[in-house]
């Protein structure tokens, strides 16, 4: 599903990111851990085709992303990859289900009302879905994140510490949320986080120094 | 959701900006818009009512309040010619068609035109009842005129001595409607007709008992005011103005000429105007800009997000120029809808005055190009935001976020 071969990146010429081989298997659950300055976010980044990386190949879902480039690439991102933000960046004057159906008109998806519903309400927020994000609860808005990410039924699932700011059943259950929405649509799941609390949740550990 | 929902849901996001943005591009079309109205249709209507006429001649003083009187009875006239140096001009080889006026009296602040026949039928006019007069104190009224005042055909009225509707009434001699002229667009509208001989008896009749030595003294001293002509030959323009002007008691002013230093003197105004106008336009671009460019701060996440949703940069650039081309358009249709209507309101405001006219239901093609004006701010304002926007660093924003 994932494969990266001689990453590296810099910003300038100081190294932000190195990985010298690295696989992941469709479906598999993922924690990329290490202190901050690793490069925890950027790999995410090269990984949804945000940041082309100094060197290396990168190949997502069968598709090297080297030899993806402008609208194109941006396509594939918004129909293969979710990503959910730290800060969620809901877009605030939006209703929840206005928030989802940007999500699928970015992509160039059909604007599929009921795919948003089962969406929402597989994450509990169903009824939220006329709100606006500053009218939720902080863990209702990390739900709408989640599921603004899954609604187009990514193949690869991205989360930047998603638990952090989080205390720990609302951490735990962010990362069970993840967890199951990625197995719900046989997405691959890759988090960064440098949160304990995370590491014992997800099987396979790719560190970064 | 698309491009065009998404950039107005931003719009509506922040109603304060959008509604300065709004209102000072607004108030700068309708200002144009009026403008446009009022200076176009005036030029129309002046044009409209000096159409066929090539000089004025009457009576020395200002040739603009010879033009302002003869023409528009809009002014007071210079004073009064003998009537036989009219009679003697339309024997003149240079003149084609020659209409003396006898002016002076008016009704109801309406203006009474001693005329020939030859007057209304030089406007076209048509009646829409009664007949044309054909004895003295028989008078017809201007389609204005009937529906304003409600006077129909068999009804009389005094008139009253001088134009300002203040003077002596001639209570002794009333008139009797005969017509009422069809509505024509002109000058004709807002005037009173009658035979010119019916202006000469209201003032001698004023002059008490007489016999018949009196009488004949009073014709030899008839008098018209002004004498409309229009030319045989475009050779009379060059020698046409100068013989008459050469004679001492008569004044020729050239309607063409007159016109065009009236709207010159006009022109400043409205020049002035549309400067403030187009400043006010420039003010709207300054804020639409100015909006976007602040709002750019706020939005820069929603912005590198929608890019983590497959947006590409130009969907951005596109969503940015349609905020600014957004409101510029709704800006652009306010404007010209306000500018309608305060058209209208001066339209309605100028007719209780009983000035000229303005229609606020008339089109200006100018107007076509002041939207597109009005969308070219919008564009402008919009292009550096947009291009900002393009250029968004997803990662860089998103690692700070």
């Amino acid at each position: 599903m994932i494969e990266v071969r001689g990453l590296a990146h810099r910003y300038g010429s100081a190294p932000a990111l190195q990985v010298a081989q690295w696989r992941v298997a469709q479906g598999e659950r993922w924690a990329v851990i290490g202190p901050s300055g690793s490069g925890k976010s950027t790999l995410l980044h090269v990984l949804a085709g945000l940041v082309r990386p100094s060197e290396g190949e990168v190949e997502v879902s069968g598709q090297s992303l080297g030899k993806l480039a402008g609208a194109t690439l941006d396509r594939w991102r918004g129909a293969t990859v979710g990503i959910v933000l730290q800060a969620l960046h809901l877009v605030r004057h939006l209703s929840v289900r206005d928030n989802l159906r940007l999500a699928q008109y970015l992509a160039h998806l059909p604007q599929d009302d009921t795919r948003i519903h089962d969406t929402l309400a597989s994450l509990g927020v169903a009824d939220k879905a006329g709100r606006r994000p500053p009218e939720l609860s902080q863990g209702e808005r990390q739900r709408v994140a989640i599921a603004r990410a899954v609604v187009n039924r990514p193949k690869l699932l991205l989360a930047d510490e998603p638990t952090a700011n989080l205390d720990d059943a609302a951490a735990a259950l962010a990362v069970d949320l993840l967890a199951e929405q990625a197995a719900r649509h046989g997405a691959t799941l890759v988090v960064a986080t440098h949160d304990a609390r995370v590491k014992t949740k997800l099987r396979d550990r790719l560190e970064l120094a | 959701m698309n491009l065009a929902s998404l950039s107005a849901s931003y719009l509506r996001a922040r109603p304060l900006h959008t509604a300065l943005s709004l209102m000072l591009l607004a108030l700068g079309v309708a200002t144009i818009v009026v403008l446009l109205l009022v200076v176009g249709q005036l030029e129309e209507r002046m044009n409209r009512d000096a159409r066929g006429i090539d000089l004025v001649v009457g009576a020395k003083g200002s040739p603009m309040q010879l033009i302002l009187s003869g023409i528009y009875h809009l002014d007071a006239p210079t004073g009064n010619v003998p009537l036989a140096a009219a009679q003697t001009l339309t024997k003149n080889r240079f003149v084609k068609k020659a209409i003396p006026l006898a002016l002076g009296d008016s009704w109801k602040s309406y203006r009474i035109v001693g005329a020939g026949h030859d007057y209304p039928s030089h406007y076209g006019a048509v009646m829409a009842g009664g007949r044309l007069w054909e004895k003295p104190m028989e008078a017809v009224l201007g389609a204005e005129v009937a529906a304003r005042t409600g006077v129909k055909v068999g009804d009389k009225f005094v008139g009253a001595h001088g134009i300002g509707g203040e003077g002596d009434e001639h209570k002794e001699a009333p008139y009797t409607v005969v017509g009422v002229l069809a509505y024509t667009g002109s000058v004709l509208d807002r005037l009173v007709l009658t035979g010119i001989e019916s202006v000469w008896q209201v003032h001698e009749v004023h002059q008490g008992p007489q016999d018949e030595a009196d009488r004949k003294g009073m014709e030899a001293d008839r008098e018209v005011t002004v004498v409309l002509l229009q030319y045989a030959s475009p050779l009379a323009a060059a020698t046409l103005p100068r013989q008459i002007n050469s004679k001492s008691e008569l004044q020729a002013a050239s309607p063409a000429v007159e016109t065009a230093r009236l709207f010159r003197i006009i022109g400043v105004g409205a020049e002035a105007l549309r400067a403030f106008a187009i400043i006010l336009m420039i003010a709207a671009g300054l804020s639409v800009f100015i909006a976007l460019y602040t709002a750019l701060e706020e939005r820069r996440y929603d912005l590198a997000v929608m890019r983590t949703l497959g947006a590409s940069p130009r969907r951005l650039f596109g969503l940015l120029l349609l905020e600014g081309l957004g409101l510029a358009l709704l800006g652009a249709l306010i404007g010209v809808a306000l500018g309608h209507l305060f058209a209208s309101l001066l339209g309605a405001w100028l007719e209780s005055e009983q000035q000229y006219a303005v229609s606020g239901l008339a089109w200006r093609e100018e107007e076509l190009w002041l939207a597109g004006a009005a969308l070219a701010v919008g564009f402008l304002a919009a292009l550096l935001p947009a291009w900002r926007a393009y250029r968004t660093d997803v990662s860089g924003t998103l690692a700070h976020g």
